[in-house]
């Protein structure tokens, strides 16, 4: 009986979703300039945030799974915080960090004349910070289940570090590595709070899609028609990278 | 086993290539800044002029208090022949007779969306070669945003007090200027399911009453309505601009709400709006600046002209604006 009350608490929301939605008006919706606007900058900050979450989080995770001690424990807490944090915490850590104010930011105006917050490079930024966890933990689960053998076998034979990497370690890793990349591109896909406060919400420079529904929906009059289309958009976008990333034992 | 220097190269050179991308699709500061530099060369005699005639706007229709460039014949000429500088008068005048170009940022509140977009549409017809943004949202966030270092041209704010906060800060170029004032009404369903008349009617159990959040100008105001009114308030919930407010009451999730005249007239219906007398006691002057760090401050100060001159003020007056 739980569960089932717990299935219902999961999905009655998407079928109220379906139910409300404009099934004639749907393509128009979808095929509105703010709506076409968003999913742009949606998809090119998500890829974006993702290339830059592989490039960061696999070293990272490498170092988490790799080394001990004291620090790589306190280390792998401190990665997991943005995971728990509520991402609105992380937009203002963002913005007094990179804001022409903030503790960096106010030198690289100063010096370069750089503005980072309410940019587009702002939303890429909130999108890795709540994504990278995603991919690292991910990575570093595979990578001590995998343990270091084959590595060490690699080595004995005389394969050198970056050999071992490219043909042993990151072959190995690629379920986890598509698994956390997919995970990561969702989860940088749907970011709202943190993007909200430190990128701000301006029509294509920094309002993806969440933000675009959440204002559309706010806008009164025909805007919740749109609100509701975009958001079935990112319901199918989520269930394809979930279909996309789901366990196949055979498969790998 | 793992060289640190490497990935963080890369990571240098992504971030980079990351800062490049987005700064050229964006333009912000790097692409934007030859731009308005141009503008603003291009338009030496007309700047300061279109600023003093921002700072007196509505009075300074009359043509001899105008600057310089009017003076010019070659100016004048170009103005004369577009048909729409007749109705707003010599400030438009002014920013005509300069080819402006680039985009303008405007932050304007919430409850300006319907008029500005009006408005930017008769702009951009005005001046072709200029590109208008509008960023809507509650003037308290647009404000924060600003001292931020948000990036802007224009500042439309719903209320003195957040307009003040931005002059404050010393993010204002000169005096803002008062464009239009504002009432608020209750908005309910329409037909008044919940029978409500006065200020006190949101206050009854079993009633949802959705209110902006204090420091945002139509919370303030509704805060001072409801104290003039003596009736003590327990909101459903403190929305962070008018427009949310008022999707609530339209979608059903609050049996009213308090929003602008204006937002009930540009409802399509979806809401009815239900005046109360200590409305008067809350009235909000909306006043718009040019952003001392303004990237484009000629096209900044037209787009004010257009605001307080003839047409912006007609079309104000059709949305159920009140005179400054």
């Amino acid at each position: 009986m739980p569960a089932g009350l717990g299935i219902a608490l999961l999905l009655l929301p998407l079928v109220a979703l379906l139910a409300k939605a404009d099934w004639a008006q749907l393509p128009a919706a979808l095929g509105s300039r703010p709506v076409l606007l968003a999913l742009w900058l949606s998809l090119r900050c998500g890829l974006l945030a993702t290339a830059v979450c592989l490039v960061l989080g696999i070293p990272l995770a490498l170092l988490l799974a790799r080394r001990e001690g004291g620090w790589i424990r306190l280390l792998r807490t401190l990665v997991t915080v943005p995971l728990v944090l509520p991402p609105m915490v992380g937009g203002i850590a963002l913005l007094y960090l990179l804001s022409t104010q903030g503790l960096i930011g106010q030198y690289l105006f100063e010096w370069f004349g750089t503005r980072i917050a309410f940019s587009t490079f702002a939303v890429v930024l909130a999108e890795t910070f709540v994504a990278l966890p995603f991919l690292v933990l991910t990575l570093e689960g595979a990578l001590r289940s995998l343990g270091d053998r084959f590595e060490t076998v690699a080595a004995t034979l005389g394969a050198g570090r970056t050999t071992i990497l490219f043909r042993v370690t990151l072959p190995l890793l690629r379920p986890a590595l598509l698994s956390g990349t997919a995970l990561c591109f969702a989860r940088a896909l749907g970011e709202f709070g943190a993007t909200a406060l430190f990128a701000g919400n301006k029509e294509g420079v920094t309002r993806t899609m969440p933000l675009a529904v959440y204002t559309e929906f706010n806008g009164g009059g025909d805007g919740t028609d749109t609100a509701v289309a975009m958001s079935l958009l990112l319901v199918v976008v989520a269930l394809l990278i979930l279909f996309a990333v789901r366990p196949r034992r055979s498969a790998w | 086993m793992i060289r640190t220097t490497r990935p963080f190269l890369a990571v240098v050179a992504a971030a980079a290539l990351a800062v490049a991308g987005c700064a050229g699709s964006s333009g912000n500061a790097a692409s934007s800044t030859p731009v308005a530099t141009s503008a603003s060369v291009g338009s030496v005699g007309a700047a300061p002029s279109a600023e003093s005639s921002s700072s007196t706007a509505p009075s300074s229709s009359d043509p001899s208090s105008s600057d310089p460039s009017s003076s010019d014949p070659s100016s004048s000429d170009l103005s004369s022949s577009v048909p729409s500088s007749s109705s707003a008068p010599s400030s438009s005048t002014a920013s005509s007779g300069v080819e402006l170009n680039g985009t303008v940022t405007v932050f304007a509140a919430a409850s300006l969306q319907k008029t500005f977009d009006e408005l930017t549409a008769t702009f951009e017809k005005e001046h072709p070669g200029v590109d208008v943004q509008i960023s809507y949202d509650g003037s308290s966030t647009l404000v924060t945003q600003l001292a931020q270092g948000a990036e802007a041209d224009v500042f439309a704010s719903a209320d003195q007090k957040n307009m003040t906060k931005a002059t404050d800060a010393g993010l204002i170029d000169g005096t803002p200027t008062v464009f239009a004032t504002n009432t608020l009404q209750i908005a309910v369903k329409p037909g008044n399911p919940k029978g409500i008349t006065d200020l006190a009617g949101l206050a009854k159990s079993g009633v949802a009453t959705v209110v902006c959040a204090p420091e945002v100008p139509c919370g303030s105001a509704a805060r001072t309505a409801l104290k003039a009114a003596g009736v003590t308030l327990d909101p459903a919930s403190e929305e962070q601009k008018v427009t949310d407010v008022l999707t609530k009451v339209a979608e059903g999730d609050a049996d009213a709400g308090l929003v602008y005249k204006t937002d009930v007239a540009g409802s399509g219906g979806t809401v009815e709006g239900i005046d109360f007398k200590e409305s008067a006691e809350a009235v909000n002057s909306y006043p718009v600046g040019v952003l001392k760090d303004a990237p484009n401050p000629a096209a900044a100060a037209a787009f004010v002209d257009v605001v307080t001159g003839a047409e912006g003020q007609k079309t104000l007056a059709a949305a159920g604006f009140g005179a400054p």
